[in-house]
C-alpha cells in the first residue's frame, strides 16, 4: 500500500517539499496517478514503470 | 310654492315646470346621481382589492424569503459536509480475504483523504476480537465463543480454506508480496483514523463481551450505521 504509506508521509510535508518513494506495486503508477490528480500534487519523475521496483519523484503542491 | 323654494328640492321646485322637461330633468339628475355613487363604490372598491393585494403580495414575500433562507442554509450544511467525503463500510462477512479487502479500502480512503467509518456486525464483529472470554455466559454463547475464531489473525478464508491450510498459505503469499497482514491492516487503520463501531444487537445475539473486542471501538446500532452511510460518497457491504 504504497499510496497509504505515501500519503501518512506527505503530511508531515509543506508545500514545494520533494519527497522519492520505492514501490514494488504493480498497481503503484495507476494509483499514484489518481492520488496526484485528487490532491494536485505533481509527479516529477518515474522511473522503471514496467519493473518490479518502481521510483517516483513527487513534489507537494498544497 | 316658486321662487322662496331651494332649487335642490327637485320634486317641489319641478312641480309646476312641464312635464316632458321634468321627466328629462328627472332623468339627468338620476343619471349624475348614479355615477357619483358608481364612482366613490368603485373607487371604495379598488382602494380595497389594492389593499388586499398588497397583503397579499407581503405575505407571498415574506413565505419566499422564508424558503430562500431554508434553502441557503441547506446548501451551506451541503457544502459544509462536502468538504470531507465519507466512505461508510459495513462489515458483515469474518473472512480473511475479505476483511483484508476492507481494511484496504478503508486505509485507502483515508489517503484519499476521505473520512472512514467502518461498522462490524455478525460475522465481521470476529475480526476485532482481541480474546474469546466464556465467564457468565450461558451455554449456547459458550458453544459459539467456542466454535468462533479468536480474533483477526485467526480467520478463515472465504474460499479454499481448507482446514486454515487455506489462511496459512494467503498469509505466506502475502508475506512475499508484501502486503500487510490483518492484524497490521486493523492497526494502520486505527492509527490514521478510521472510525470503527460494532453492532450492539449482533453482540448481544452472538454472546460476545466489549471486553472480547478490541480496545477504543464505538458501539452502535443500524441508525448509527445509516447515520454516517447517508451522508457517505461511498458504501460497502463486505
Amino acid at each position: 500500500m504504497p499510496i497509504v504509506r505515501l500519503s501518512q508521509a506527505m503530511r508531515k510535508l509543506t508545500a514545494g517539499d520533494v519527497i522519492t518513494i520505492l514501490a514494488d506495486d504493480p498497481a503503484f503508477r495507476a494509483d499514484l496517478e489518481a492520488w496526484v490528480r485528487r490532491f494536485g500534487h505533481t509527479v516529477d519523475s518515474f522511473e522503471n514503470p514496467e519493473g518490479r521496483l518502481q521510483r517516483a519523484v513527487v513534489t507537494k503542491n498544497s | 310654492m316658486t321662487s322662496d323654494e331651494s332649487g335642490e328640492r327637485t320634486g317641489a321646485g319641478l312641480a309646476g315646470v312641464d312635464p316632458a322637461l321634468r321627466r328629462e330633468l328627472e332623468a339627468l339628475i338620476e343619471a349624475r346621481v348614479e355615477a357619483a355613487v358608481e364612482a366613490r363604490l368603485g373607487s371604495a372598491l379598488e382602494a380595497k382589492i389594492a389593499g388586499e393585494a398588497d397583503a397579499q403580495l407581503v405575505a407571498r414575500v415574506h413565505a419566499l424569503e422564508g424558503l430562500i433562507g431554508d434553502a441557503r442554509a441547506r446548501l451551506e450544511a451541503v457544502e459544509a459536509k462536502g468538504e470531507l467525503e465519507r466512505v461508510s463500510i459495513l462489515v458483515f462477512s469474518g473472512d480473511m480475504d475479505r476483511l483484508i479487502s476492507a481494511f484496504i479500502i478503508a486505509t485507502g480512503a483515508i489517503a484519499m483523504g476521505c473520512e472512514v467509518s467502518m461498522y462490524f456486525t455478525f460475522w465481521g464483529l470476529t475480526g476485532i476480537k482481541k480474546k474469546t472470554v466464556y465467564a457468565d455466559k450461558s451455554l449456547p454463547e459458550r458453544m459459539l465463543a467456542a466454535m468462533l475464531p479468536g480474533g483477526a489473525s485467526s480467520l478463515g478464508t472465504s474460499r479454499m480454506n481448507m482446514m486454515g491450510m487455506g489462511p496459512a498459505l494467503f498469509r505466506s503469499l502475502m508475506r512475499k508480496h508484501n502486503v500487510e497482514s490483518l492484524p497490521d491492516l486493523i492497526g494502520l487503520a486505527r492509527e490514521m483514523g478510521v472510525k470503527m463501531v460494532a453492532c450492539q444487537m449482533a453482540m448481544g445475539v452472538m454472546g460476545i463481551r466489549r471486553e472480547e473486542l478490541i480496545d477504543d471501538l464505538e458501539y452502535g446500532g443500524v441508525v448509527t450505521y445509516l447515520g454516517d452511510a447517508i451522508d457517505s460518497k461511498v458504501t460497502l457491504f463486505i
